[in-house]
């Protein structure tokens, strides 16, 4: 059973640790469901305040306009949502998410279901940061898979999984700080070219 | 529509590309009456900027007048304005700050990864400058599509010639920063290397701010004429020795602020500048540094460092020991241009700053590539190219 005896005189996120494994151990023993071996994650300040930011993320079917690899999220009901999920080489993986905690302005954690195409889990939290507005910090841990989809999860997860947590958190902060997400398309038709 | 296209080094030409038109609410699109060149885009030029990709559109030196406008934006369709360099959102907190550059909403998410590995951080966006600032088409062009355009451009009022305000594009707001960052004290005496259009904007806004004597530094005959007419002491450094006429023109002390206005590409001849310049053509991260070097040891004890100047990678031989001993302060960045509008087209319009002495040349876009030529070959004449599209 690890204890905080693991990280003596560590205050800094379990996603950050160079021990991978104790990280692992220990945000599966307090905080996230055991779906997988890789720990990823990263935070944003938002200029916004948390119960918007809560209240945008929770309706999941809207996390497709940042998530880049996210084709669309299904809401089923309260707690359960199916995740569409695009794939290099034009392929989809799939799986049903559960909420498994929330708290209303603060704290959303889910894990996949059963038979899920990357078994994965993970918790957003939302931190009031005063006059700097919200501190958004998604931690996620996944199974990667191995054979031909473990190497097209390598690729929706970039080289680096970081890459990946930390360009949709920047969509999202875009968004909600701008109304809208940058790009450098001249016109539409370029846009939807880099979109596909 | 006709553009200016980069395609390798010392390769530019006008290219027929696709329409800009607007994508996000906040996007307007600007028909360019007036870009210039900027030196910084001789450094494109040159091969210096690594992520650029052939076909890309140069050019962040530009005004125009509004065609079109997204839902958002707050330009109205006929208005004249003024666009920044930087691509900054408004909406974040570095833009509540008025830090525009350090803006967090200007980069496509795909286009931070570069800056955040070898700065930490990303940065604003820039037109036209290479995809790791975010590779947006630029201004040297018939149209651009501009971001945030309710919190970037400035509306120039109606009957004001595109040349009286161009300049607040980059260079003058970038040479007036320059000279806020050496933090003037009246009586103070100003050192500036590099006597371009930021070096040159740069000692007019020393002035202005109450330093008492500014010299000059360079070694073009006609660039250091032109920091005469503005009351600056010149020193040319091709016949003198730089550190030795600063103590001696300054009793001994040192200049109280030095600000280093030439940056990456410093011309200049130095055994160690040699040196430099082959670790710049072996691996591009490498800046050469002369000026900024020099300027640090001119320096007066507890004395201001400004670096206006652009440098993109890491350094050598930087006297950290000098900064340190002696108790200096460096400040730095790029320009907050949006910061700085307001407050610049008013001096304009006053008349306390006339920038259009700069100006040597006036092409049509179609001879742009020659006049990037012109630009590169002969920076003696050359002090500024505009091009004129539809011209």
């Amino acid at each position: 059973m690890p204890d905080i005896a693991d990280r003596p005189y560590d205050d800094a996120p379990l996603s950050a640790s160079k021990d991978s494994d104790a990280a692992v151990r220990i945000a599966t023993h307090e905080a996230i469901e055991d779906r997988g071996d890789s720990l990823t994650g990263w935070a944003v300040t938002i200029n916004r305040p948390a119960a918007d930011l809560y209240a945008w993320w929770r309706d999941f079917s809207n996390l497709a306009d940042v998530m880049e690899n996210v084709d669309r999220v299904d809401v089923i009901d309260d707690r359960r949502s199916h995740w569409v999920v695009k794939a290099p080489g034009g392929t989809l993986v799939e799986w049903d998410a559960l909420v498994t905690e929330e708290e209303e302005g603060r704290l959303i954690a889910w894990a996949s279901a059963e038979g899920a195409d990357i078994a994965n889990s993970g918790r957003v939290t939302f931190r009031d940061a005063g006059a700097r507005g919200t501190v958004v910090t998604a931690t996620i841990l996944y199974d990667p898979p191995a054979g031909v989809i473990g190497k097209l999860v390598a690729k929706l997860f970039q080289r680096e999984p970081n890459i990946q947590v930390r360009r949709d958190l920047t969509r999202f902060k875009q968004l909600m700080e701008t109304g809208e997400v940058a790009t450098n398309a001249m016109n539409r038709e370029q846009h939807e070219e880099q979109a596909a | 529509m006709k553009a200016l296209t980069w395609h390798g080094k010392h390769d530019v030409r006008i290219d027929n590309v696709d329409d800009p038109g607007i994508v996000n609410p906040r996007d307007a699109i600007i028909k360019v009456t007036a870009t210039a060149i900027c030196g910084s885009d001789l450094h494109l030029y040159d091969g210096y900027i690594p992520t650029m990709q052939s076909g890309d559109i140069l050019g962040h030196e530009f005004m125009g007048e509004v065609v079109e406008t997204g839902s958002a934006s707050t330009l109205k369709k006929g208005q004249k304005v003024v666009v920044p360099f930087t691509i900054a959102c408004g909406s974040c907190y570095h833009c509540g700050k008025h830090q525009y550059s350090g803006c967090e909403n200007g980069l496509p998410a795909d286009n931070q990864d570069i800056a955040r590995e070898l700065y930490g951080h990303p940065m604003a966006g820039l037109f036209g400058y290479s995809h790791m600032t975010g590779g947006y088409a630029g201004g040297q062009a018939e149209y651009v599509r501009v971001p945030f355009s309710d919190t970037g451009p400035i509306v120039i009022p109606d009957g004001v010639d595109d040349e009286k305000v161009l300049f607040l594009s980059d260079i003058l707001p970038t040479g007036w920063m320059a000279a806020e960052n050496a933090q003037i004290e009246p009586g103070d005496t100003v050192a500036v290397w590099g006597c371009g259009p930021v070096g040159l904007f740069a000692v007019q806004s020393a002035f202005l701010m109450g330093a008492e004597r500014v010299i000059a530094i360079d070694h073009f005959p006609h660039r250091l004429e032109l920091a005469r007419t503005f009351g600056a002491e010149t020193i040319n450094f091709e016949q003198t020795a730089t550190y030795d006429a600063l103590m001696q023109m300054t009793g001994g002390i040192g200049p109280d602020a030095v600000i280093d206005s030439v940056g990456l590409e410093a011309h200049g001849m130095f055994v160690d500048n040699a040196i430099d310049q082959i670790k710049a053509s072996t691996f591009l991260g490498t800046d050469r540094i002369h000026a900024i070097r020099q300027a640090i040891l001119a320096c007066r004890k507890g004395g201001r460092v400004s670096m206006p100047a652009v440098y993109g990678g890491f350094v050598d031989k930087f006297p950290l020991g000098a900064m340190m001993q002696k108790g200096l302060t460096l400040k730095t960045g790029q320009t907050h241009v949006q910061h700085y509008l307001p407050g610049l087209l008013d001096a304009i319009m006053e008349g306390k700053i006339d920038t259009t002495f700069l100006i040597s040349h006036r092409l049509p876009l179609e001879q742009a590539p020659d006049g990037y030529r012109m630009f590169h070959d002969k920076q003696n004449e050359v002090t500024k190219i505009v091009l004129k599209p539809g011209q």
